[in-house]
């Protein structure tokens, strides 16, 4: 595994602009969505969709790809904008998101929308999913791999929990697990809601792998991946620290942007945050 | 009885299955000596999972094992996995269409012993709500085994109703099953009795009584609960003018209230569902006896199709 050239993580922090520019966008003309959750995530899903990921747009059902679950099915705004980027579909076709006749769902749907690998948005689900998923690559003796990205507030229930022991059972040393810890929830923040903490030591105690990463350093994640990656005997955790609503200075670490649209001006404002041309789309 | 139970049919069958068909994988929750699922851990165990006491969880993996190309049969209890599995059955089974079988165990009142937390007699109504899922519920052991390998023939989710216990013999072996289709048991004019699962038997039996009555009844099998056979019952509801529904479940949501919907909106009929009445039904200590003392009996059977042809004979 060789380190990222500076181009190299030059053009992946661009790409990452890119897709919390698309995100605001697609959020703000479809008048719903998720924008704090899309743009914490940046990062981890540039690296994973313009590096990490064995995939092929022209070939979504591939069968020896990677599979990517987004957990955090709320963040599709970030995901359908990875997708359109990496050429699985046009950016211009979510101009109709949202609207009936669209192949794009409020939350990913795996039969309407290529390259979505699993349906999410009711939370919890990724990492039993992508236990099943590991286990049938084991079964069919195919080398891909399984990554789930998961949120921090999703954690506070059970069935993240039952996979977790699933995959320490069976070993799943071929399923890598993201987690976006930006702290951040609906209600306020997780150490307030529902602590998570000491969650390093959960993981561990739970007979997974942990590696820590800053979710906003291209090159943290991309090690912190290849660390993943030759993990053996045991499933791998990848905890990534992150700041949601990150990059927009009046979205960060506030929970008003879980869930709500930024209004013209404020996506005007924060483009140029971003320093992206404003445009009238 | 000399009868083996619809478990054991449903086990053996998937085990067989199991040898011709390398896509074929079960799960369980510590109930493989129950479900005897356990039968297939012991064959194919390479083949098999145990995720411990979390039908959430067993769903969730299994759904991930369809995903990456496999036939995956859930086993549990029928209670559990329709309620605490729901969610997963709903959204990562039905919504996504993913190729899940969930063999749903000790259905019904068939686990008499442990009680009320373990009776699954709202199953029916909950899984019959989702789209895209096939709920099937055979008559007897052999008949469990009969559709084990249809169904794992067929694309797409299926809920699996097993009894814990033998049922009174019914399935013919080499009668053709048909996922959707009903089964005419027995020709008559005056009633139709409209059964499934393990009452199927039990109207077989009722249709014998009545008979001694001078009552002609017709006996449907409807072992396909969704899509239901809409042609046979209004058929049934032309020809006789009167119909019973019965099943090992609550009056609520299952098959009366599928046979009602379909009668009320194409050919509205007098009606009288035998089903668990809208209670909690009280640990037993044999099934038989249990099913008699919740309302299931063969002669609340013949009252019922008395009362539909009373209701009949005033119109």
């Amino acid at each position: 595994m060789t380190d990222m050239t500076s181009e190299q993580v030059e053009q992946l922090t661009g790409v990452a602009t890119q897709l919390r520019c698309d995100s605001l966008r697609l959020i703000h003309r479809r008048g719903a969505g998720h924008p704090g959750g899309a743009l914490s995530a940046a990062e981890i899903m540039a690296v994973l969709y313009f590096d990490t990921l064995r995939i092929d747009p022209t070939k979504p059902d591939w069968e020896a790809r990677d599979r990517f679950l987004l957990s955090k099915g709320h963040a599709s705004a970030v995901l359908y904008s990875a997708l359109a980027r990496r050429g699985f579909f046009p950016l211009t076709e979510l101009d109709n998101w949202g609207e009936v006749e669209c192949r794009h769902q409020g939350h990913p749907d795996r039969l309407k929308t290529p390259g979505v690998d699993m349906t999410s948005g009711i939370l919890g689900h990724g990492v039993a999913i992508g236990c099943g998923l590991a286990l049938a690559a084991r079964l069919k003796k195919q080398d891909y791999r399984t990554y789930v990205l998961i949120g921090d507030g999703e954690s506070q229930g059970g069935i993240v929990w039952e996979g977790a022991m699933t995959a320490a059972k069976f070993k799943l040393d071929n399923l890598i697990v993201i987690l976006d810890y930006n702290d951040v929830q609906l209600d306020g923040f997780v150490h307030d809601i529902m602590p998570l903490e000491p969650v390093a030591d959960k993981w561990t105690a739970f007979g997974w792998q942990v590696i820590h990463c800053d979710g906003h350093d291209i090159r943290s994640i991309q090690q912190a991946l290849a660390v993943a990656q030759s993990t053996k005997g045991k499933p791998i955790l990848l905890i990534a620290k992150t700041i949601k609503g990150k990059g927009v200075s009046f979205m960060e670490n506030n929970s008003y942007w879980h869930g709500n649209v930024p209004n013209d001006h404020q996506l005007s404002q924060a483009l140029a945050e971003l320093g992206q041309e404003v445009t009238d789309d | 009885m000399t009868e083996i139970s619809m478990r054991e049919g449903y086990a053996k069958a998937l085990v067989e299955l199991a040898e011709q068909n390398q896509k074929i994988v079960a799960l369980d929750v510590d109930t493989a000596a129950s479900t005897l699922s356990k039968f297939f851990a012991e064959r194919h165990p390479d083949r098999f999972f145990n995720v411990g006491i979390a039908e959430p969880c067993m769903l969730d993996v299994a759904v991930g094992l369809a995903l990456g190309g496999y036939i995956p049969f859930v086993n549990g209890f029928a209670a559990l996995i329709s309620l605490r599995a729901l969610e997963q059955v709903r959204t990562n089974v039905c919504y996504a269409q993913t190729n899940v079988k969930i063999a749903a165990s000790y259905a019904g009142l068939s686990d008499f012993k442990d009680g009320a937390t373990h009776y699954a007699f709202t199953d029916l109504a909950n899984m019959r709500a989702l789209p895209n899922l096939t709920v099937i519920i055979p008559a007897d052991a052999t008949e469990a085994a009969a559709w084990v390998p249809i169904i794992a023939e067929h694309k797409g989710p299926v809920y699996l109703r097993i009894s814990r216990a033998p049922a009174l013999p019914v399935y013919q072996p080499g009668t053709r099953l048909k996922i959707g289709r009903g089964l005419v048991l027995r020709e008559g004019s005056d009633v139709t009795l409209v059964a499934t699962g393990a009452m199927t038997g039990r109207c077989l039996q009722a249709a014998d009584q009545l008979d001694g009555q001078g009552v002609k009844a017709r006996v449907l099998e409807l072992h396909t609960l969704k899509p239901i056979d809409t042609d046979i019952i209004l058929k049934a509801a032309e020809e006789t003018g009167a119909l019973v529904t019965a099943e090992e479940h609550s009056i609520i949501g299952g098959l009366g209230s599928a046979v009602a919907e379909t009668l009320s909106e194409a050919c509205p009929t007098p009606l009288a569902r035998v089903g668990i009445p809208d209670h909690f039904c009280p640990t037993g200590r044999d099934l038989d006896k249990l099913m008699d003392a919740c309302g299931l009996s063969i002669n609340d059977i013949v009252k019922a199709a008395n009362r539909s042809m009373r209701q009949k004979s005033r119109r």
